[in-house]
């Protein structure tokens, strides 16, 4: 139980230096702003540094930054008053009801992408509607796809992040491809439907 | 009813099971079991082959753009402003 000094000290250059593009890259993903996630992650050291005494080293230190920057994105949201959380609570649960009928059966019949869709970086169109479809989403349910990335698709990882069991992550994931497959069909594959 | 015809119900998966199931495997091995209830349904129903279809689309297509945005960097004037403000705070709390 000996835990030496200097391994309790905060060394917020390292962070910087270990998980500043990683942070950065989570943050951009979400709001679509350089500034505004250059601040964010400003913001997330910052607190970091204030915190550390606090943080009880049971999860990795880029675990617990990136748990630090999730509670940044979600006040950044509040404040430009694009979503507040009972509109994500209502929408993240109204959302998959809407898919199926009382039989289970699909409402609107998943269409027909055709072969071999263009998804080359050339095409911006098409991502500038992904991207557009991928904003639309509630936090809660892109964080678990987002994540994944920076933890190399690590279930476990990515749910220690957001504190829920591989259950209710597998939900989560679901729900987000059903929003937003819905979304690239109605916006870009069939929008003539 | 015989056992056969229990087995074979209890191995039909409706359409949402089946959009669940789609979901699952491409996050994890599905067993011999869900796999062959898949098979038995997609068969059949052609709204679910192409939610199958199109859901692969879609992961595909969340990693070429998760790729390239792994490129992103923080800039060094960010890196810089962020140092210089980490060590203003640091300094001044010991």
């Amino acid at each position: 139980m000996n835990e030496t000094t200097s391994s309790r000290q905060a060394d917020p250059a390292s962070w910087l230096d270990e998980h500043g593009d990683a942070l950065f890259r989570f943050a951009l993903m979400r709001v679509h702003d350089q500034n505004a996630a250059e601040d964010l992650v400003q913001e997330t050291f910052l607190s970091a540094l204030g915190a550390y005494d606090r943080f009880e080293h049971r999860s990795s230190v880029r675990t617990w930054l990136i748990g630090i920057l999730r509670n940044k994105i979600v006040d950044h949201f509040r404040r430009s008053g694009r979503v507040t959380a009972a509109d994500e609570a209502a929408f993240e649960k109204k959302a998959v009801s809407d898919f199926f009928d009382e039989t289970d059966h699909w409402r609107v019949p998943p269409g027909d992408w055709g072969t071999e869709p263009d998804l080359s970086t050339e095409n911006r169109e098409f991502w500038n509607t992904f991207e557009r479809c991928v904003l639309k989403l509630p936090q809660t349910l892109v964080d678990a796809f987002c994540l994944r990335d920076l933890y190399d698709c690590q279930a476990d990882e990515v749910c220690r992040v957001l504190d829920v069991s591989e259950t209710n992550l597998s939900v989560r994931t679901y729900r987000a491809r059903m929003l937003l497959r819905k979304c690239l069909e109605f916006n870009w594959f069939l929008p003539d439907r | 009813m015989s056992f056969w015809q229990s087995l074979r119900q209890s191995l039909m998966l409706n359409c949402r099971e089946v959009s669940e199931l789609l979901s699952a495997s491409l996050d994890r091995r599905l067993k011999l079991r869900e796999r062959f209830a898949l098979r038995q349904h997609l068969k059949l129903c052609r709204d679910c082959s192409n939610f199958s279809k199109s859901i692969r689309v879609l992961e595909q297509a969340f990693r070429n753009w998760l790729r390239g945005s792994s490129s992103e960097r923080l800039s060094p004037e960010a890196r810089d402003r962020i140092r210089q403000e980490l060590e203003r705070r640091s300094g001044r709390n010991s």
